[in-house]
């Protein structure tokens, strides 16, 4: 059973159509890409995912729960780390992870809270207050945050973004390590080479519909290309 | 473009928004209903107070003083009897008046023996506001100039009476009427500032908390939108009901706080300010017992949710730090109309629409409360807190409801009815 079944989605915002009917499913401790330019469809549909948004077609199955159906359940096994997410400014780094460590698991809290510290790595300033932190420091606590309580599914909107190339690459590193624990990973992301390293399958979105999909290799041999951000620039752009 | 023009006309175009415009809008506005209601009252002020006249002395002063009664006032009931008072108070009220008046049979006798003549007065008393009780001031300033004319007529006589009493020669002997009860010895003027100084404060603090404590909640919906925290939130494993209330109780519970601390400071300042009359309320019954502390506390804590969920579902409109400050603006003026109501006038006195317009405020109801209490008017009270609760319970189902639509990241929202396409609701 896949983690992910989304079939013919259809999400529209009044008159406009933002996705238009996209089909994909994400097998479990996959890390599955969503690729496309700006205003493609992407952060909608992983907002849809994540329980944010309603759907106006088709449907959308995660780990066996229906989305329209059973959010509330959904809820429980996802994790979702939006693109300019923040967190609250007047706690501290260590507060804030408290703060959302306390919707899970009661026993648990503190192991979580542990394990998001140690994610994020912000040594002592993970005492000092959200405000004071830099651009990089607010990301590596939001990917702490996401990635703490151990999701059946982490949905990851441009999870780099922001981050220096050190900082970047260890959350590369940490991505790759959490599905390789048995977390399915579905991240959207403009950096090809990132989408390359880490991505098991990817879909090229554009224009609101799946225009390509598969291995991130196949697809280079297939477009006869030498990286995916060739075989984005055709499959989009040509 | 030069520089300066070129500055000058973003900048304008900036500041040029709905967010700069409608407070200050809503503000004029505001002034020019003032400024239409102050003009109401002068000209009620102008207007001659509709009165009963019995006179029973038909010598001199008798004469003089019902002759100026009847010339300054409007008088639809004249008798020669005090026998028929009842009728005198009945057609009086008919007719919307303020007072019958009696002057008795031993009025001059008594004031050529160099003791007060006596008008007896029976006011009817309509309502406790400062606007209620400009008829019967309008009627106590024209017992003053009979007063004068009076004390002109005996020193065109030569009189040999003592000069100070020549310059005051009556006293007025009065009694109101008002919500079905009899206060001996009281004037309208007396009775209303009583009450004034004892239903001023919840208003006030009530007004304030509203104001402070929407502020809280209208900015803290902002923030999340602002700090983009709202979308973390809304994928945790937590129900909106428990989101929705959350905030509306930490909101309310520092509003409470700062409730507190305002009584506080607003009681020792209307200490200050407060002036013996030498009545004690308590002695016409006009007092709260802790029964009616609790109805007011009850009512406070309702309006004060009722107030909370209705910043909470314009906090929804907010997008940022900016447009939560022109969204605490209604919330502000909902918190001032009533209590201006309830310092001016009466909800008894108020036209229809008025009424209903005031009942339909929430924060209206712990404002009228301690009145209403006084007077035992339990229907009032526990209707008004019946209504908030249930304009708490809609209004947080309907914030409930927008934090399950796309409306609170989106800004819009679909309506099934008026647009025919599948659409789950989660």
């Amino acid at each position: 059973m896949p983690a992910v079944e989304v079939k013919n989605l259809v999400k529209k915002y009044g008159s406009i159509d933002a996705v238009k009917g996209i089909s994909f499913s994400i097998n479990e401790g996959e890390i599955f890409g969503l690729i496309g330019p700006n205003g493609a469809g992407k952060t909608t549909t992983l907002r849809v995912l994540s329980t944010l948004l309603s759907i106006n077609g088709g449907s959308v199955t995660i780990l066996g729960h229906d989305l329209s159906k059973h959010a509330a359940e959904i809820r429980k096994l996802i994790s979702y780390l939006p693109e300019d997410a923040g967190a609250y400014k007047n706690l501290s780094g260590r507060a804030y992870l408290q703060f959302i460590a306390n919707f899970f698991d009661k026993k648990e809290v503190q192991a979580i809270v542990q394990k998001g510290i140690e994610i994020a790595d912000l040594g002592v300033r993970i005492d000092d207050r959200v405000d004071t932190y830099s651009k990089g420091m607010m990301r590596r606590l939001l990917v702490g945050r996401a990635l703490m309580t151990n999701p059946k599914l982490a949905i990851l909107d441009e999870p780099t973004s922001g981050l220096d190339v050190i900082n970047a690459q260890e959350i590369r590193k940490l991505v790759k390590s959490t599905a390789q624990a048995g977390t399915t990973v579905l991240l959207s992301s403009h950096n090809m080479l990132e989408v390359e390293y880490l991505c098991d399958r990817i879909s090229l979105i554009s224009e609101g519909k799946i225009v390509e999909e598969g291995k991130p290799k196949t697809l280079m041999e297939k477009y006869k290309a030498r990286n995916i951000e060739e075989v984005f620039i055709r499959t989009v752009h040509e | 473009m030069s520089g300066l023009g070129n500055i000058t006309r973003k900048e304008i175009r900036e500041l040029l928004t709905p967010a700069t415009f409608v407070p200050i809008i809503l503000i004029a506005l505001i002034f020019a209903t003032m400024g239409n209601s102050i003009q109401g009252i002068q000209k009620q002020s102008q207007a001659p107070p509709t009165i009963g006249v019995i006179t029973e002395d038909n010598s001199t002063l008798g004469t003089i003083a019902s002759t100026l009664l009847h010339t300054h006032a409007r008088s639809v009931y004249n008798s020669t009897s005090a026998a028929n008072l009842q009728n005198g108070l009945e057609t009086v009220k008919q007719h919307n008046g303020v007072a019958v008046i009696i002057i008795p049979q031993n009025f001059t006798e008594r004031i050529t023996q160099e003791q007060p003549g006596t008008f007896k007065i029976y006011w009817i008393m309509k309502g406790a506001g400062l606007m209620d009780t400009i008829s019967s001031s309008a009627v106590e300033s024209l017992i003053s100039f009979i007063n004068t004319n009076i004390s002109k007529e005996l020193i065109r006589e030569n009189t040999t009476l003592n000069a100070s009493f020549v310059l005051s020669p009556t006293k007025r002997v009065e009694t109101t009427y008002f919500k079905n009860r009899e206060f001996i010895g009281l004037s309208p003027n007396t009775i209303s500032g009583m009450l004034s100084s004892q239903s001023l404060l919840i208003p006030i603090v009530m007004m304030m908390i509203i104001i402070m404590a929407g502020s809280i909640v209208i900015t803290s919906m902002a923030l999340e939108k602002e700090n983009k925290t709202l979308e973390t939130l809304l994928t945790l494993p937590v129900k909106r009901t428990s989101i929705v209330t959350g905030k509306i109780i930490a909101a309310a519970v520092i509003g409470l706080l700062l409730a507190i601390i305002y009584m506080v400071g607003m009681q020792y300042y209307f200490t200050g300010f407060e002036v013996s009359t030498g009545v004690n309320l308590a002695s016409y019954g006009l007092v709260l017992t802790s029964v009616d502390f609790i109805w007011i506390g009850i009512s406070l804590f309702i309006a004060l949710i009722a107030g909370l969920s209705l910043c909470m579902l314009l906090g929804t409109f907010a997008k940022n730090y900016k447009s939560a400050q022109t969204l605490t603006f209604p919330i502000t003026m909902l918190a001032m109309i009533p209590m201006f109501i309830t310092m001016f006038t009466d909800f008894d006195t108020l036209p229809l629409a008025l009424k209903i317009f005031t009942f339909a405020i929430p924060f209206s109801h712990p404002m009228m409360a301690p009145r209403a209490l006084l007077f035992h008017d339990y229907t009032l009270v526990i209707g008004g807190i019946v209504y908030i609760a249930i304009f708490a319970i809609v209004t947080i189902s309907i914030v409930v409801w927008v934090f399950k639509t796309d409306r609170l990241l989106t800004g819009t929202t679909k309506f099934k009815w008026m647009k025919k396409m599948r659409w789950r609701r989660f």
